[in-house]
């Protein structure tokens, strides 16, 4: 099997970037809210990215900020991935007002801007991880939905759906063994664009201060916090922000690859 | 001195194919191919998919398709070699001196333009007529191939018109620029058998009366002996045999040669009546949110260890039986009792007895099983689901069944897109067969298999039936089949049984008008069928 130079950056990186994460604790020079320099410092050889607005070192704060970000994203797109892709194939294998229902709930929710719905939603709730994990997973499970039931829907028209259901099989047996297997390289790839989204929305929420709290860090938080350091022209807030621009772009460019697979496997064998 | 308009020396055609995860293949598509084809002449190219007959047939406009390539050997038409010739000497060439006619005249026309503006459109972009010169030939060809309302029936959009008509447009296509050659890629093989008749006279009129040369491609030899002057046998991109279409019908002199001329022939003798295992009685059914019956009070039994035959074209209600019998369409009216029991209208009232003793066997083995899953578990998960089996009692009925179906060890963790065609097939029946069932509904099961291969599986299911004693009610359209395999027959016309009985009493006359149309239309294997069969039609309609 050949991977193409840009997917194969695309794993390193993300690679790195998932390896930093679980093992933050052993790589990050600094702990994570200790000041140890001066206010706003360049990079340096004692701080390799420089440190924040009360002298934290950046190059700790992003690794730490990476692990909550990372776990963040990957909770709630795993949660959005098994709860629309089960609704998904539910209602394309179902059919009927089972299928009308969720459909409708599903354009109901999708018609309001998610950020919108997530910004009310969280200054009612309490903000901790949990509930943030619960809302962004909710939220993305409606447009996994939708994917999954489109693709679902053109393999239940299949014969080998129909013998499952002549034969007498139930309806699990029909969603996870007959649609599943093939309705999941589509939904792999997804889930690469998905996992994006939710980095992107969290550092989003994060940047407007319904995200993570302090004293924990995260990217999003990160940029908030040194945004003023850009008036006087100094690298702190580039830095959680080019971490996300590279997460996005890696993870991207093995979901391209990933998907760009997928289309000739229609109705082959596959990877 | 006959004139010799193309002629293929030697042609080697290759091409890359990208298997997922593998390294690039080279592979060779055609090799050492000769051929010659006369002014005026038609040339058949017949061999079963994969052989490379329409790979051959698009180098006579030095073309291949994504990827192939002509990489030896000469083109020679009107004695210059077109293989080496240049992309603007090709455009000249293709639509003027070459045209084709495609196999699916449903895809290939552009459904938001009228039937006249396509079917002239060469003609035009050549600058070979003028618009009203061209509307004129296109008008004259319509007339020539039969088309109802020549003068307006150019202004219809392609949906507006038949299948068999929209293939005859598409012949007027290709005859419109005068060329010298026309290349026919398996024209009539999408169509109803009463409607390829019409066709291929249709073709046969206008290649005569145009004296235009042509290469007929098909897998059906019954049809190209009746329209070509010589025909080239081919096999996995090799010549078997080229010789006149006398010579090859008559006299093969290849083992493979005769057995494509012997297919179909198949002796089945009749079982007598017998109590019936199946009985449908007076079945009524629609589709939802229709308002017309699909099936009009049909009644039809079937006999255990027997074959029903339901034939009919397509539209006729033969799957909607299908359907109907098996649950999936709950009937409006009617009874249906099989193996003593009357069986619920929905699949949900049904026992997993019912469902047992019911199975299916699918026209289309690709799409009848679950890419993702070995042949061991699509056969493996009856015996699970039906019998509870489990590891050694389950591997050693799926590898008596493997052996039944004559495919033996090594299958069992094989993927559906490791076999071919008839393999899938002998898949999808072992895993009926697993189920140990009374009833089998074939639906069209070697409509999509090549002859020598669906002669192969329709053997296999009369040594089944013999062996286990299951009864199978088979649909399908081909009469050959039918008269292969069945005990009794129903012909089905607009969701009405037109004809049912015995298959002695069905196929012996006298016939009611459906049914003589039907099986005069079977192309037969030998030399002057079409006129025959033309004649004799011509001169009853005069007699009415």
């Amino acid at each position: 099997m050949r991977i193409p130079l840009s997917a194969l950056l695309g794993m390193i990186f993300t690679g790195a970037f998932f390896l930093a994460a679980i093992f933050a604790d052993f790589i990050a020079p600094y702990p994570l809210d200790a000041a140890v320099g001066g206010v706003w410092e360049g990079p340096s050889a004692q701080y390799w990215l420089g440190t924040d607005t009360i002298g934290r070192d950046i190059l700790s704060r992003m690794i730490y900020g990476g692990q909550i970000t990372i776990f963040v994203a990957t909770a709630s797109s795993l949660l959005a991935f098994s709860l629309g892709a089960f609704l998904g194939f539910l209602a394309a294998t179902q059919g009927g007002w089972v299928d009308q229902l969720l459909s409708r709930l599903v354009d109901l929710v999708m018609a309001i801007p998610s950020l919108i719905i997530a910004l009310v939603v969280l200054s009612v709730l309490p903000i901790n991880l949990t509930v943030l994990i619960l809302v962004m997973g909710i939220l993305d499970a409606t447009r996994v939905f939708r994917l999954s039931r489109a693709v679902a829907v053109d393999i239940t028209v299949m014969d080998y759906v129909e013998a499952a259901r002549l034969r007498g099989e139930g309806k699990g047996w029909v969603i996870f063994r007959e649609v599943l297997p093939n309705a999941l390289s589509p939904l792999v790839a997804e889930f690469g664009l998905r996992f994006i989204f939710a980095v992107l929305f969290i550092s989003t929420l994060s940047f407007l201060g319904l995200g993570i709290q302090p004293p924990l860090a995260d990217w999003g938080g990160m940029v908030k916090e040194n945004k003023d350091a850009l008036v006087y022209g100094k690298s702190a807030a580039l830095m959680p922000a080019l971490a996300i621009a590279a997460l996005a772009i890696s993870v991207n460019l093995v979901a391209d690859w990933i998907l760009s697979r997928t289309t000739s496997l229609k109705g082959g064998r596959g990877a | 001195m006959p004139e010799t308009l193309l002629e293929i020396k030697n042609l080697k055609i290759e091409a890359t194919s990208y298997p997922p995860g593998e390294p690039p293949r080279h592979v060779t598509l055609v090799e050492d191919v000769s051929v010659s084809v006369e002014k005026g002449k038609v040339l058949g190219l017949i061999g079963e998919s994969g052989a490379g007959k329409s790979t051959i047939g698009l180098s006579a406009m030095a073309y291949g398709r994504g990827g192939v390539r002509l990489t030896g050997g000469q083109i020679l038409l009107n004695g210059r070699d077109i293989r080496q010739a240049g992309a603007g000497a090709l455009r000249a060439l293709r639509g003027r001196e070459v045209t084709y006619v495609a196999q699916s005249a449903a895809a290939a026309f552009n459904p938001a333009r009228r039937l006249m503006e396509q079917v002239i459109e060469t003609s035009l972009s050549h600058g070979l007529m003028s618009k009203a010169e061209a509307e004129a030939r296109a008008k004259s060809l319509f007339a020539q191939l039969g088309l109802p309302n020549p003068d307006t029936f150019g202004e219809r959009y392609p949906h507006q018109v038949s299948g068999g008509q929209l293939q005859r447009a598409m012949t007027a296509m290709a005859l419109c620029p005068k060329p010298d050659l026309v290349i026919f890629d398996e024209p009539t093989t999408a169509l109803d058998v009463t409607t390829q008749i019409d066709v291929l006279a249709a073709i046969k009129r206008a290649i005569h009366e145009t004296g235009v040369a042509a290469l007929y491609i098909t897998h059906d030899l019954a049809v190209v002996a009746q329209v070509a002057d010589d025909i080239l046998v081919l096999r996995h991109g090799k010549k078997v045999e080229y010789g006149t279409t006398d010579q090859i019908i008559n006299t093969p002199r290849e083992d493979y040669t005769r057995a494509l001329v012997s297919v179909r022939s198949i002796d089945h003798a009749e079982k007598g009546p017998a109590a019936p295992v199946l009985s449908v009685a007076n079945v009524t059914a629609r589709y939802r949110g229709t308002n017309f019956d699909v099936l009009k009070n049909v009644t039809v039994d079937l006999a255990p260890g027997q074959t029903l035959a339901v034939v009919g074209e397509s539209g006729s209600g033969k799957s909607t039986l299908a359907r109907a019998i098996t649950g999936l369409l709950p009937p409006g009216q009617g009874r249906i009792t099989f193996a003593g029991r009357t069986l619920s209208a929905d699949l949900a009232g049904r026992t997993k007895d019912d469902l047992r003793e019911l199975q299916m066997i699918y026209q289309m083995a690709d799409t009848a099983m679950n890419p993702r899953q070995t042949v061991g578990t699509i056969i493996g998960r009856p015996l699970e689901f039906y019998f509870g089996l489990k590891g050694e009692a389950k591997r050693k009925r799926l590898q008596e069944l493997l052996e039944q179906i004559e495919m033996g060890k090594g299958y069992e963790n094989r993927y559906p897109a490791e076999l071919s065609g008839g393999q899938k097939q002998r898949v999808c029946i072992a895993r009926a067969l697993a189920a140990k069932p009374k009833l089998i509904i074939c639906d069209e099961v070697t409509s999509a298999l090549d002859p020598l291969v669906a002669d192969g599986i329709l053997k296999l299911l009369l040594n089944l039936q013999a062996q286990e004693g299951v009864a199978y009610l088979f649909i399908t359209h081909d009469l050959a089949t039918v008269r292969a395999i069945a005990d009794r027959i129903a012909v089905m016309f607009k969701g009405q049984v037109v004809r049912y009985g015995q298959k002695s009493d069905v196929l012996a006359p006298p016939f009611d008008d459906y049914t003589d149309l039907l099986l005069s239309s079977v192309p037969e294997m030998r030399l002057g069928w079409l006129e025959q069969v033309l004649a004799h039609r011509k001169m009853e309609s005069a007699g009415n």
